[in-house]
């Protein structure tokens, strides 16, 4: 059957992850004897809290990658300095809120704008000037920060961040709810995807196997369902999964099907084919490094949210996780080859990996020498079948 | 008469879709300047790869007989061992390095953890004292110019303890002064018993310093010619280059040509590295509606520069003139103004700067249109896309397993077919093809040739550059003649052949060139 092992080829990473996921199971519920698990209700909501915003800084980081394998530096920066800006509007000065997110955002997208300006316009290499934002935005939160934190934000700030749907209370109705909304999703998944199956079957275009269609339809419903299921029992759907189901459908879309999004992979494959079929390569420059700034305040907020303080040193590594989310999702280091989904496969593959290593037991110093080799791995394999690829 | 130092008996090599050579023979004496002349793409650099091991043993058929004993070179360091050295015709020298660094680069003097500067810099300056170039040799090569460093390519050649010199091109980007001082600089290393083999297409200089001429045409010998046995004179030189027959090569087409789809007036470009360098100079062209015009050149004449100056401003600084598109002036600014103003430039670098070679038929074919498969606000029609990208792919019958499939799977001819396809997708007025049948088949050129009469048939105007004369003699009614970056002759079908293209471009080089025309004579 070519067409199985060709699904098997196209997903490997999402079938590793299955794979890490049961492997991890085993060997928690053995240690505990059962007691811990992945699949616990908890541990679920707590996965999607503790890795937010990779997802979301992911997004913007495969934009960057797609232009040409170019990386930025600054985005935990960024998070620092807007969350300290968030400390001091909110909590110090009790701005409007709604006010203080939009600065907050719009401070984001400024500092993106800032470095995309040297980047696109005066091209300066990527790496060189989004290190020096990873040092002066850092300095610069330090400075509003005066090396303290704030903390203390009004629920009224954190509601939009760091709650749950239904209100909390009644057990029932929360788990009532949340099978409801998953099972809404569902459906409007699989209406979605036959509807633009007969729309192509009426139009007597090429379709894939209805089996395989089948297959992904069930495999959704299941995790969808599955998730649904565990938030359920635990406390509702966390306000953040709808705001990264939003983040993630929309850079999903602009990626597959805009002009725009058509074009950053064009050149990313081949910049100067790009250019002389009338590409504005210096214009998808400055956006996807103007974007980065915007979606780093994003994760500022949410991490502020989260952590409920304003720290100088939040945000450190993040961009780490983020570059090795999209590597490990599938994106070429070369740039022009990458997709979304495949990057949030790469962000919930390293988000399980540090979850599960800590239910383990394990201390950070094994933890990050695994994450090290893996990202390695995942390297290795996408250049090696690559040039495979090309030999035959 | 001298020994043979060098046979290479019936090397035969193909690359996918093209057979480059075919039992091709070539003996060179002990001693002796040897030129090896012939048309863009006849196959003289495949040629010498073959000798330098650049193009490894096993991957050619053919033997080569090197001092007497057959050699099986699987790298350039096998050849440069036994004293064979390439220069090429890109410079490969280091530009942020020295002299002296650059003339021992790869060929280290001292031991490998430590290098032995003295010896470098002390050997460095022997040798250039050799070639004659009064430079420190602690200066760094991009300080230098570029004849300048034409001889620093041969001073390294030199500290190779090299026997056999192979030169590619070596006066092409030089001026008459410093091509002069390089061929006697030939002629005296000869006397000291070197022995050369020189690729041009300077055919004055040729005459001047060769013993043999050794003529190759579409990948063949044609013949050997002998300084005083044969006839050294430029027209006999150029019969053996150019003389093919052609006979069918070119699908008929009736020639009617309208009003005037392109004019470029006065038109000059300076080069965007250099800012002294005109790279065109005072280009005066047209074209009209349903005809198809050449230009006809050596390679580094201008004509892609002029191009892709016109496309809008995609190459080149300071570009002065005017440009008439249907008679109306036009200015354009970027590559997006151009396609706009429907003009479109089919690259000669297909790999490099026209096809995604990993994204499919479909991607390649809509690219330089996207507005034309999606909605006003910039959404993506896919099944649209799916719809004409089908209709191009089957309007110029291009082979392939469906439209889904990656360019790079596909052989030379067909990627040049989906390179129009998509240039055609941005239904052009005007269409620029550089070199379109550049490394393809005879068959696949035939179905290019049909695209581009179905092109004028339906009214547009197409401008072509090609290397290949009998191309530019087959399918234009008009053809504009450009030596180093001015046009310097236009002639009509009638009045056009192989000769006369050939002689207005030698002769504009030598009136370029007095000191080197005057010797030759």
């Amino acid at each position: 059957m070519t067409g199985l092992k060709e699904i098997l080829k196209r997903n490997t990473m999402l079938i590793v992850l299955i794979f890490v996921m049961i492997l991890f199971e085993v060997l928690i519920s053995n240690r505990s004897n059962g007691f811990s698990s992945l699949f616990k209700p908890t541990n679920i909501t707590n996965l999607i809290n503790q890795n937010g915003y990779v997802v979301i800084l992911t997004c913007g980081m495969l934009l960057c990658i797609l232009t040409g394998g170019n990386i930025d530096l600054s985005i935990g920066s960024i998070v620092a300095l807007v969350g300290a800006i968030a400390g001091v509007l909110i909590v110090n000065w009790h701005l409007n809120i709604y006010l203080s997110i939009l600065l907050c955002l719009g401070v984001g997208l400024l500092l993106g704008a800032w470095q995309a300006f040297w980047i696109a316009y005066v091209k300066i290499p990527p790496f060189i000037v989004t290190l020096s934002g990873m040092l002066a935005f850092r300095g610069f939160a330090w400075l509003i920060l005066g090396g303290m934190t704030i903390s203390s934000f009004p629920d009224e700030y954190s509601r939009y961040f760091n709650s749950y749907l239904p209100e909390p209370g009644n057990p029932g109705a929360t788990y009532a709810v949340t099978i409801g909304v998953a099972l809404v999703m569902c459906l409007l998944s699989i209406v979605a995807q036959v509807a633009s199956r007969l729309k192509k079957i009426k139009k007597q275009y090429d379709v894939e196997p209805l089996w395989e269609l089948l297959l992904r339809l069930v495999f959704g419903a299941f995790v969808i369902l599955a998730t649904g299921h565990l938030l359920g029992k635990d406390k509702g759907i966390p306000v953040i999964l709808i705001l990264l189901g939003v983040v993630v459908l929309v850079y999903w879309f602009f990626t597959n099907n805009t002009v725009p999004g058509r074009r950053l992979y064009a050149m990313g494959g081949n910049e100067k084919a790009a250019r002389l079929s009338g590409v504005n390569t210096d214009r998808l420059m400055f956006f996807c490094y103007a974007n980065m700034g915007f979606l780093s305040a994003l994760a500022a907020l949410i991490c502020v949210a989260r952590f409920d303080t304003a720290n100088p040193s939040a945000g450190l590594n993040y961009e780490l996780d983020a570059i090795g989310a999209c590597f490990i999702g599938g994106a070429s280091a070369y740039g022009g080859v990458g997709t979304i989904f495949g990057c949030i496969i790469g962000a919930v593959f390293m988000g399980v990996l540090n979850n599960g290593m800590s239910l383990l037991g394990m201390g950070a110093d094994w933890q990050r020498t695994v994450k090290g080799l893996v990202l390695l791995a995942a390297v290795v394999f996408d250049v090696v079948s690559q040039t495979r690829k090309r030999a035959n | 008469m001298s020994s043979i130092l060098l046979e290479m008996q019936g090397i035969s090599k193909s690359f996918p879709g093209v057979k480059a050579l075919s039992n091709v023979n070539l003996r060179v004496e002990d001693g002796e300047i040897h030129a090896l002349v012939g048309e863009n793409g006849a196959g003289k650099s495949t040629l010498m790869k073959v000798l330098s091991g650049d193009i490894p043993h096993g991957d050619y058929e053919g033997r080569v007989i090197y001092d007497g004993n057959e050699c099986r070179f699987y790298g350039m360091k096998d050849s440069e061992r036994v004293g064979i050295v390439t220069i090429h015709q890109e410079l490969a020298l280091v530009p942020t390095l020295s002299i002296a660094e650059n003339m021992f680069l790869g060929n280290e003097r001292g031991s490998y953890f430590a290098m032995d500067w003295d010896q470098t810099y002390r050997q460095a300056a022997k040798y250039l004292a050799v070639v004659g170039l009064d430079e420190s040799p602690h200066t760094l090569v991009k300080d230098i110019g570029v004849g300048k460093q034409q001889l620093v390519e041969i001073a390294k050649a030199l500290a190779k303890k090299v026997r056999l010199l192979i030169l590619d091109e070596p006066t092409a980007s030089l001026n008459a002064n410093d091509s002069q001082k390089l061929l006697d600089l030939l002629v005296q290393f000869k006397k000291e018993g070197m022995t050369s083999i020189m690729i041009s297409h300077k055919l004055t200089e040729i005459s001047q310093i060769s013993d043999h001429i050794t003529v190759i045409r579409d990948g063949s010998t044609i013949e050997t010619l002998t300084r005083n046995v044969d006839d050294f004179s430029e027209p006999r030189i150029i019969k053996g280059m150019v003389g093919r027959e052609m006979t069918d090569r070119f699908p008929k087409r009736e020639s009617h040509p309208s009003d005037i789809g392109l004019e470029v007036r006065n038109w000059t470009v300076y080069h965007p590295l250099y800012p002294g360098r005109k790279v065109c100079e005072d280009i005066n062209i047209n074209v009209r509606k349903g005809e198809v015009v050449g230009i006809s050149g050596l390679m580094g004449a201008g004509r892609t520069e002029l191009a892709m100056s016109i496309f809008g401003r995609s190459y080149g600084a300071r570009i002065s003139g005017q440009l008439f598109l249907n008679g109306r002036e036009v200015r354009l600014a970027s590559v997006q103004d151009a396609i706009a103003n429907k003009l479109a430039y089919v690259t000669e670098d297909r790999k490099g700067a026209g096809l995604l070679l990993a994204s499919e038929i479909r991607e390649n074919t809509t690219l330089a249109n996207l507005p034309r498969i999606s909605s006003r606000r910039g959404v993506l029609d896919k099944d649209r896309e799916i719809q004409l990208a089908k209709v191009y792919t089957e309007m110029l019958s291009v082979k392939c397993s469906g439209i889904e499939q990656p360019v790079g799977n596909l052989s030379g001819g067909n990627q040049q077919k989906v390179l129009l396809a998509k240039w055609m997708f941005a239904e052009p007025e005007v269409l620029i093809l550089d070199e379109p049948t550049r490394g393809i088949d005879v068959g696949a050129k035939y179905e290019i040739y049909t695209i581009i009469n179905k092109l004028v048939a339906d009214n547009k105007s197409v401008l072509m550059i090609s290397s290949e004369l009998p191309e530019i003699l087959g399918m234009c009614d008009r053809i504009y003649v450009m030596s180093e970056g001015r046009i310097v002759g236009e002639f009509t079908r009638a009045e056009a052949s192989q000769e006369v293209i050939m002689a207005s471009i030698l002769k504009s080089k030598a009136g370029a060139e007095p000191a080197a025309a005057v010797q030759g004579a």
